[in-house]
């Protein structure tokens, strides 16, 4: 069971919770649990997610694994100029 | 993928050197083919009729007496690009942007095309398309887009990221919100609070080449697009998107880049050139004039931002808040989202709370600009900072020490961060000579932090050895600022040969997998892993040939120094160099190549800290920059020329973006002044030397430590030269840019 902070933006799609408890091993599986959880995250991830896991943010590696007590963020994936 | 990205500890032989780029002297001799060099036979001339309206509905288009023009092969409208996005709201965005639907939006949204059989034939054409508007109400300055009774550009925007979600519609498309602790208890505990309101005027990034491209669509569906661009991957991807082709039937070719920092990420005219295209039937050439680029391709935000900081008399940040209103253009995006994720992230704040805005105006569709959102946000909240030390008493570069974030804080934006280098940074700062320097007359210091993401993301490249040991090298990620150089370096280190034994180059859409765009400081972090991923693959292959030639296991073959040698006793001292090997491949197995793909996950982010020293003329206002000092974290400097240069060249943007640079609109709503006469970006006669300090601290997701550094340097820019500029003329300077009648305006209202 990992803790997982959201952006902004998602927090009034996931009940008003800034921090939410998923079980997940990976971000692959964190992602669509969460979709399972609050369907209304489907469409921010839709657009474009990154997740942060212990300061390092992953835009596309879905199969980075999340170790126990890891501080895990999702964010939206940013353009960069 | 099967590749260990973490740092490895190693010393260098070709990496951290400095030899001369591989496509200098092609640019010095003007052989370089940029975007609108290039031609076919039988190609066309494409113009844009564009609006001359801020705000208007079509009410009517009638092309028949441009196409019945002698030389006129094709006129394009929106009904020839109909909609394929299936509701995708940022693809219909890019669309409607592309080319009009029902109403146009800015001054310059394109609302026909025309290819022709010259440029005068299609201009003549142009005046031939007779199109009726429906002028409506129009609004461009961010804080007048939000008032209760401005101008709607869309019925049908109902502010997202609020709940419950508001029951009319208005021009701000998006609220969000980032942060922790209790801001309001953290203002009381605060002895010392500043609060203002700051603005920054809408910048254009400036590249020195406009778009061009040439589209050439064949009868059987297959296209092929030669485009200046800063990923041909993705402008594949897009176009086909939005015209319905198959992403394998349209073949992109980047040509060189004359700058593009962000405005080169996004598609502007280039589905249009295929649409023309597709009608005529022929090749199509489309080059936008400079004034074009100005009004119709993507300059950044304008932006307005309420920042409040308090802190104890010790010095201490006790809590941090602001709200940052930016101006996305006509539709929705995540400029202000952006910043306000970046506004404090170089800060440890136990209270800290960001709102972002996004608010629709009449002008152009707001695009990356190198760090995008993020130089705004760091303005305003840097400009604070310095006037809440200066309130304490303290010195800035201590006060920002003492409040600066490090492993373990819980960044401002949610994350908790590991290792980063923004102490190191301010400490070089403090130590650095600059800062010690005496100062003359009108003379005024200032200094400023600077955050960015970094990212990097997927990507493709191919090392093929060739028969005389040479090595050609094929990435997908378009060269910007001299990356292939840094990747030359990067496969003459890992392969153990001269650095002129590598030739790189950019490979079209056909010839390698998909990768993602240059931008966010991703080109060299992301392909040099890619390149040490794919000399290390070759290199397995060649110690493999070896083996054969040898008769021995290949474990028992190492490489050394460009050689494979045996490590089995009794065969000597044998070796190979990589010229024997490659001379034989044909027997031993045939070419011998590298490949790689992978996803260069872990950039890290970025920190910077600049100084600055100008002289302001209290008769005219006007300021010259006399001293500058860059320092940043590079992780590894792979070509340290080119890391110097990435941190002047955002230093001088960010100069011209402090002290000139702005979008100025009539009451009409029309650009006044798109060109580069009336918009004065700076050249090299306003600008001093400007030092560089690279600091090398390794990122650990990257085998050579290296980290991006393209983005980082233009963010701290604007908030030094502000804060130098207000030590200068003793009055605090809020707005941007701080031209000189904004300048005498302040100095008049201080007396």
């Amino acid at each position: 069971m990992v803790e997982v902070g959201l952006w902004g933006a998602l927090i009034p799609l996931a009940g008003n919770q800034p921090r939410v408890q998923v079980e997940a091993r990976d971000i692959r599986e964190l992602l669509r649990k969460l979709v399972e959880a609050h369907p209304g995250l489907q469409e921010p991830f839709d657009e474009g997610v990154a997740v942060v896991i212990d300061g390092t943010v992953y835009r596309d590696d879905w199969s980075r694994t999340l170790p126990d007590g890891a501080e895990v963020f999702v964010m939206r994936r940013l353009a960069g100029g | 993928m099967g590749f260990d990205p973490s740092y490895q500890d190693r010393k260098f032989n070709a990496v951290g050197t400095r030899p001369k780029r591989p496509d200098g002297i092609d640019k010095v001799t003007g052989r370089a083919r940029y975007g609108a060099d290039f031609n076919m036979p039988g190609q066309l001339v494409a113009r844009v009729l564009r609006s001359p309206h801020a705000h208007a509905r079509i009410t009517s288009i009638d092309t028949s007496r441009a196409e019945a023009l002698k030389g006129v092969k094709a006129v394009v409208t929106a009904a020839d690009m109909p909609d394929l996005t299936g509701g995708k709201r940022s693809a219909f965005a890019i669309l409607s942007n592309c080319m009009a639907r029902d109403k146009v939006f800015y001054d310059g949204h394109a609302v026909a095309a025309v290819a022709a059989i010259d440029a005068r034939t299609a201009r003549a054409a142009l005046k031939l398309i007779d199109v009726t508007y429906d002028v409506l109400p129009h609004v461009v300055d961010v804080d007048a887009a939000m008032a209760a009774d401005a101008p709607l550009l869309h019925d049908n925007v109902f502010t997202r990221g609020v709940d419950p979600r508001p029951e009319t519609s208005s021009n701000v498309a998006a609220r969000s919100e980032f942060g922790h602790g209790d801001v309001a208890a953290g203002f009381a505990a605060a002895e010392v609070v500043v609060e203002r309101t700051y603005k920054t005027e809408q910048t254009h990034q400036g590249y020195i080449e406009p778009h061009a491209c040439v589209a050439s669509v064949n009868p059987d569906g297959t296209a092929e697009l030669w485009v200046c661009t800063q990923g041909h991957f993705v402008f594949r991807q897009t176009c086909a998107d939005l015209l319905g082709m198959d992403v394998s039937k349209l073949r992109v070719t980047s040509s060189e880049i004359g700058g593009g920092f962000g405005g080169k990420t996004h598609v502007w005219a280039e589905p249009v050139a295929l649409a023309l295209s597709r009608k005529a039937g022929r090749p199509v050439k489309l080059v936008m004039s400079r004034d074009e680029v100005f009004r119709a391709s993507g300059p950044t935000s304008a932006t307005s931002i309420d920042v409040r900081i308090g802190a104890t008399s010790d010095g201490r940040i006790t809590a941090a808040d602001a709200t940052l209103r930016y101006s996305s253009g006509p539709w929705a995006d995540a400029w202000a989202e952006t910043g306000a994720m970046t506004s404090f992230a170089c800060y440890d704040l136990e209270n800290v709370r960001t709102v972002g805005l996004e608010v629709l105006v009449n002008r152009p569709k707001s695009a990356a600009y190198r760090a995008p959102s993020a130089p705004m946000a760091a303005f305003a909240v840097e400009s604070a900072v310095d006037e809440l030390a200066t309130r304490l008493g303290m010195d800035p570069v201590e006060f920002r020490i003492r409040n600066a974030a490090s492993e373990g804080t819980r960044s401002s934006y949610g994350p908790v961060y590991g290792p980063i280098g923004i102490g190191p940074t301010l400490e070089a700062a403090q130590a650095h000579a600059h800062m010690q320097a005496p100062l003359g007359e009108n003379q005024g210091r200032g200094m400023a932090c600077g955050f960015w993401f970094n990212f990097g993301g997927q990507t493709c490249t191919d090392l093929n050895v060739n028969a005389d040991g040479t090595v050609t090298l094929a990435v997908g990620t378009v060269d910007v600022g001299g990356a292939r150089a840094s990747l030359s370096l990067v496969a003459a280190e890992e392969l153990g040969i001269a650095y002129d034994r590598v030739k790189a180059v950019v490979a079209d859409t056909a010839t390698l997998g998909y990768n993602d765009m240059t931008d966010g400081s991703r080109g060299t972090f992301s392909s040099s892993m890619a390149t040490i991923s794919a000399a290390r693959n070759a290199i397995r292959v060649m110690r493999e040939r070896a083996a054969m030639t040898w008769g021995i296991p290949v474990e028992d073959v190492v490489w050394e120094d460009g050689h494979a040698r045996a490590r089995t006793p009794g065969q000597g001292n044998q070796s190979l160099s990589i010229k024997d090997i490659a001379a034989k491949s044909g027997n031993t197995g045939g070419p011998i190549a590298g490949h790689s793909e992978l996803v260069a996950d872990g950039a890290g982010v970025s920190f910077a800290t600049h100084i600055c020293d100008v002289e302001v003329d209290p008769e005219t206002g006007a300021t010259r920059v006399v001293r500058y000092t860059v320092i940043q974290d590079a992780g590894k400097a792979v070509h340290p020329d080119y890391v110097e240069g990435q941190y002047q060249g955002g230093a001088a943007q960010g100069i011209g973006w402090a002290l000139n640079e702005e979008y100025i609109y009539g009451a009409d709503g029309r650009l006044q002044n798109p060109g580069f006469l009336d918009y004065r970006v700076p050249v090299c006669s306003d600008l001093p030397m400007i030092d560089t300090q690279i600091l090398e601290i390794p990122n650990p997701n990257h085998p050579y430590g290296v980290r991006g550094v393209g983005e980082t340097s233009i963010v701290p820019p604007l908030a030094a030269v502000a804060n130098a500029v207000s030590n200068a003329a003793g009055v605090r300077l809020a707005h941007i840019p701080m031209s000189p009648p904004r300048i005498l305006a302040a100095l008049d209202q201080k007396g």
